[in-house]
């Protein structure tokens, strides 16, 4: 696996390129996000990914489920209270992890990032992860990180998701 | 008087990947203000040309959003805590896609 390649000697400018748009996700923790938006539907669900940036990749340790307070149009909108961000904010500096993303998922509809995406996504480097979730089962999944220098330059591009399996977690930390 | 300024993750590369700052000021503006004289290419981060804070940038004084104290003028003391949150929103609707022609 390539993420494991690069950790286990040191970057090449090569291999820095190929790993700056990926994110790695334990399995159990890629299930549980999925089945948030199954639980969800058809509303919208939506959370935040808690890990670590490991040299341009998003490596999440914990996945938080957020309330939607879009209640007005919980079928094609989610938003956060920042109020519950400051928490998870805390919560993460608590065990010394980083927002590294957010996910929500997108009932009926592609795991494809929209106008409304692209235009709230104020998260420069974080992963904006999707799930498309129809008549109530996840389909695809769909991981996008958001680049760029400022609000002015912003861009939504398509990431690799890396799911780790829990041997090959815990072989890690060995 | 000194107080911390909680910088969230994207724009850690601004403060040298510092989460935390130490900074002065008798408000949230000059509080604010003496964050991007210590970093000034945050300045373009946190505000707009014209010299608003941007929109989207949720600024807490300890447990309370400064919106609903008075704003910028909103008066600290040493040892208070403000916390910049970038909002969190989106959702669906992409209607430009047809369902034939995206990968599900």
């Amino acid at each position: 696996m390539l993420f494991w390649t690069y950790l286990a000697s040191p970057p090449s400018e090569g291999r820095i390129a190929q790993v700056m748009v990926m994110l790695v996700i334990k399995k159990q923790d890629y299930e549980a996000l999925r089945k948030h938006g199954e639980e969800t539907y058809p509303f919208e669900c939506c959370g935040a990914l808690l890990g670590r940036f490991d040299s341009g990749a998003r490596v999440v340790e914990q996945t938080v489920r957020c309330g939607n307070t879009r209640t007005d149009r919980p079928q094609d909108r989610y938003q956060i209270d920042p109020k519950e961000l400051l928490s998870i904010e805390r919560h993460a500096a608590r065990q010394k992890l980083e927002i590294v993303g957010f996910y929500h998922s997108h009932p009926d509809h592609p795991a494809q990032w929209s106008q409304t995406d692209l235009a709230e996504a104020h998260w420069l480097m974080c992963s904006y992860v999707i799930t498309s979730v129809e008549k109530g089962a996840a389909s695809r999944t769909n991981s996008f990180v958001l680049l760029g220098q400022s609000e002015d330059e912003k861009r939504l591009e398509t990431e690799e998701i890396s799911i780790l399996e829990v041997t090959e977690v815990q072989s890690l930390c060995h | 008087m000194s107080l911390n300024i909680s910088i969230p993750s994207p724009l850690r590369s601004y403060t040298g990947g510092e989460d935390v700052i130490e900074v002065s000021g008798k408000t949230v503006g000059l509080a604010l203000e003496s964050l991007v004289e210590k970093f000034p290419p945050l300045r373009k981060q946190l505000y707009t040309e014209d010299g608003h804070l941007r929109s989207f940038l949720n600024v807490y004084l300890n447990e309370e959003d400064i919106r609903y104290l008075q704003k910028a003028e909103t008066a600290v003391v040493a040892g208070d805590t403000i916390s910049i949150v970038p909002s969190i929103a989106g959702g669906g609707a992409a209607k430009t896609l047809r369902w034939s022609s995206v990968q599900r």
